[in-house]
């Protein structure tokens, strides 16, 4: 048996998905943009698409929901348009993120710093997530936008969106928000909640990779990112990419349809597989309390065992999961999301992320118990951490100064 | 960037076989106690380096005869990675049978070889190296032990890039002869820096008390100081196109003072010099005449040639005059 537990890096696509996207490889392949029948074919395909994009998030009509190639372009659009339109040409200088971002906001932040816009990076809580009314403190009349992402990638903690938007819609301040980890697995109604843009990507929800959508608000002036022609309105140039449009709608729809009870059925298979692994290894701890989590997301900390380490043996165990732990990553830092909650560094070196899906099953959760916690055992009895040994004749361990 | 740099590989896909080997079946994981040692005569060594807080720490146990100071029996407990633990595995291997002075001698450098599969292919990517640093350290903290002295004896140099073992002397010199102005230039010469980049700047995996980016800025400071000094030295002689600004208007002030201006004073002018630009084909003197030699209709031509002769001859052969 071999079982993905990794669906926070991406999903498999649903097979009603790959067919109904593959007539507009090979059948209906004509450009949309031209006059004869070969472009116009897909027209309604890509109409019924649109119609359930905006169905899966409650956009109003007059809302913009633009597809680009995945939710990192979405972020980089509304990061650097905001610079050009309100902070190069206007009169603020001033953007508000958090520091547990994705790494396609906060380099994209750092990118804008370097061109002297002031950013502000929050801190998180012991839970993972901002404090809204800590974020209003910061907010000043030179704030352009605030960019929060609506749940975090790799402890499923969901973030206080609607009191956040609530604050920058009195404030008069743009609110972005990157809703990649929560669109498809939580309920997401964007007239529920005051957010003038939001990013999505639909292999997060069983669609296609390379096909992402950002969501503008009625009214919003976003400057276009890629000019060329007036492909979108405008607003994002590039011949149409047909078949993964029509995909992203399918998988968007497929996702939200329902959406309470898949939800209810992911989380029960979660919960089952975190009980099991608390309960059965220990000095294990998760972060984050499930009521405010994905439904699918397990962040758990093994004390000893270093998440390299960790993968590996999973790996071996033909199971799929991640970590953004030393040595898994090229930069070798500790979880930066452990740091940011306050873990000591020793455990911000050992997260392991198991992220399940729609599609996870019980004998697969069995399984990942069980050989969870084989690898556990082996890495233990390898641990220099978790020996159970005498202290050393010859002192202390040499303490590393991390930055 | 190329064509392989487009597409990232795995981390594991450039580990060695043997890395993948003893990373799935450690062969000298374990502990030693002291029972055991005193059964077979020995002196029993216990050496900690690294932290779980930097994600990586080894314990190594020595079980070494007093008689002859050979490690007769060697273990290691891990808390790392993959590679921390093979690398790990490869000490403790390489430790047995030697003299804790030849055991010494074991670096980082030589575990990582002993992980490879062909002697040409590295054992593992460049930024995992510092994991087999730690190896190296932690046989030295043992033979401290063994022998009750400290571990940084052991170090005749002080140590920039621990992952290529490449020292501060080392460093100091190859920037000086080849004249090198870049940290990508110095990687390139040394090595240092190539590997988990922690001694580049700081910000990286661990903090390091020498970084490349600050030696380089000190030797080219002082290389600076020396050729500024050198020119002070040759006084006019000196290379004027390696002169600072400054010097090359001192330099050329002096030419004028000495072969120009008493002439234009003569006539009621003078001249000062504005600003001095090194282009690739020339060195422009920007002037400016004063006094009579404003409105002299020589200015342009005559005069302006004796000037810019003078400074050709005296200083540089690139120098052109320009009024404005």
């Amino acid at each position: 048996m071999q079982v993905y537990m990794d669906n926070n890096a991406t999903t498999m696509v649903d097979p009603a998905v790959v067919e109904a996207m593959l007539p507009f490889f090979s059948e209906q392949y004509g450009n949309p943009n031209s006059l004869h029948k070969f472009g116009t074919a897909s027209h309604p395909a890509i109409a019924r698409a649109i119609d359930q994009v905006y169905a899966a998030i409650s956009a109003s009509d007059d809302d913009d929901i633009v597809f680009t190639s995945c939710a990192t372009e979405s972020n980089n659009w509304v990061l650097k348009s905001v610079w050009i339109d309100k902070i190069l040409h206007g009169e603020k200088n001033h953007i508000i993120t958090t520091e547990v971002e994705h790494p396609s906001v906060l380099s994209t932040c750092k990118f804008l710093e370097e061109q002297g816009v002031n950013v502000t990076y929050l801190p998180v809580n012991e839970q993972g997530v901002v404090d809204a009314q800590m974020l209003r403190s910061f907010i000043t009349d030179k704030t352009a936008l605030v960019s929060v992402m609506w749940a975090n990638n790799e402890t499923g903690m969901i973030f206080p969106i609607k009191e956040i938007g609530e604050i920058c819609k009195e404030k008069g301040v743009l609110f972005h928000t990157d809703g990649v980890q929560a669109v498809g697995k939580i309920p997401v109604d964007v007239q529920a909640v005051h957010v003038d843009f939001m990013s999505m990507s639909a292999h997060k929800f069983h669609g296609p990779k390379g096909i992402g959508a950002l969501y503008i608000r009625n009214g919003q002036a976003l400057s276009p990112l890629l000019n060329g022609g007036e492909h979108m309105g405008g607003r994002r140039s590039g011949t149409l990419n047909v078949p993964y449009i029509v995909g992203m709608g399918k998988a968007l729809e497929m996702a939200t349809v329902n959406i309470e009870e898949k939800m209810a059925s992911i989380s029960a298979k979660r919960d089952r597989l975190e009980d099991a692994l608390l309960k059965l290894i220990p000095d294990t701890f998760t972060v984050g309390e499930r009521d405010h989590r994905t439904p699918n997301t397990i962040l758990i900390s093994i004390r000893g065992v270093e998440g390299e380490g960790m993968l590996w043996d999973l790996n071996n165990a033909a199971i799929g999961a991640s970590t953004g732990s030393a040595c898994a990553s090229e930069d070798l830092e500790a979880n930066t999301v452990m740091l940011a909650i306050g873990a000591d560094h020793e455990l911000a070196h050992t997260g392991i992320r198991l992220s399940l899906s729609r599609y996870t099953t019980d004998e697969e959760v069995d399984y990942v118990i069980d050989h969870f916690k084989t690898a556990v055992e082996r890495l233990r009895s390898i641990s220099s951490s978790y020996a159970k040994v005498k202290p050393t004749p010859g002192g202390e361990a040499t303490a590393c100064e991390m930055h | 960037m190329a064509k392989n740099d487009l597409f990232g590989a795995s981390l594991w896909d450039e580990y060695s076989n043997k890395v993948t080997t003893l990373m799935n079946n450690p062969q000298h994981q374990g502990e030693i106690t002291e029972e055991e040692a005193a059964a077979n005569g020995n002196k029993l060594i216990v050496a900690d380096f690294g932290a779980e807080s930097c994600g990586d720490a080894v314990r190594l146990y020595w079980e070494v005869n007093p008689e002859t100071d050979v490690i007769e029996n060697s273990k290691f407990k891990s808390f790392g990675c993959g590679t921390a633990i093979a690398s790990s595995d490869m000490m403790t291997q390489l430790c047995l049978g030697k003299t804790v002075d030849e055991a010494v001698k074991i670096t980082n450098i030589d575990v990582e070889m002993a992980l490879r599969d062909t002697p040409d292919v590295p054992a593992v990517p460049p930024q995992k190296m510092h994991c087999s640093v730690m190896a190296y350290d932690v046989i030295k903290k043992a033979a401290g032990l063994y022998k009750g002295v400290d571990a940084e004896s052991f170090e005749e140099e002080i140590i920039v890039c621990e992952c290529a073992r490449v020292s501060l002397s080392t460093l100091k010199e190859v920037i000086k002869l080849n004249d090198l102005s870049t940290v990508e230039q110095v990687t390139d010469y040394t090595k240092a820096g190539g590997f988990c980049k922690s001694c580049i700047k700081p910000g990286g995996h661990e903090a390091r008390e020498y970084y490349l980016v600050d030696i380089l800025a000190d030797v080219r400071r002082e290389m600076d100081e020396e050729k500024m000094k050198a020119a002070a030295e040759a006084g006019l002689g000196g290379d004027f196109e390696a002169m600072t600004l400054v010097q090359k208007i001192k330099a050329i002030d002096a030419v004028v003072d000495d072969n120009i201006r008493q002439f234009l004073i003569m006539d009621g002018g003078n001249m000062e010099v504005i600003d001095v630009k090194d282009g690739e084909e020339y060195i422009d003197v920007y002037i400016r005449y004063l006094g009579a030699c404003s409105g002299c209709a020589s200015s342009s031509t005559g005069t302006l040639y004796a000037i810019e002769a003078a400074l050709k001859e005296k200083l540089s052969d690139k120098i052109r005059v320009l009024p404005i």
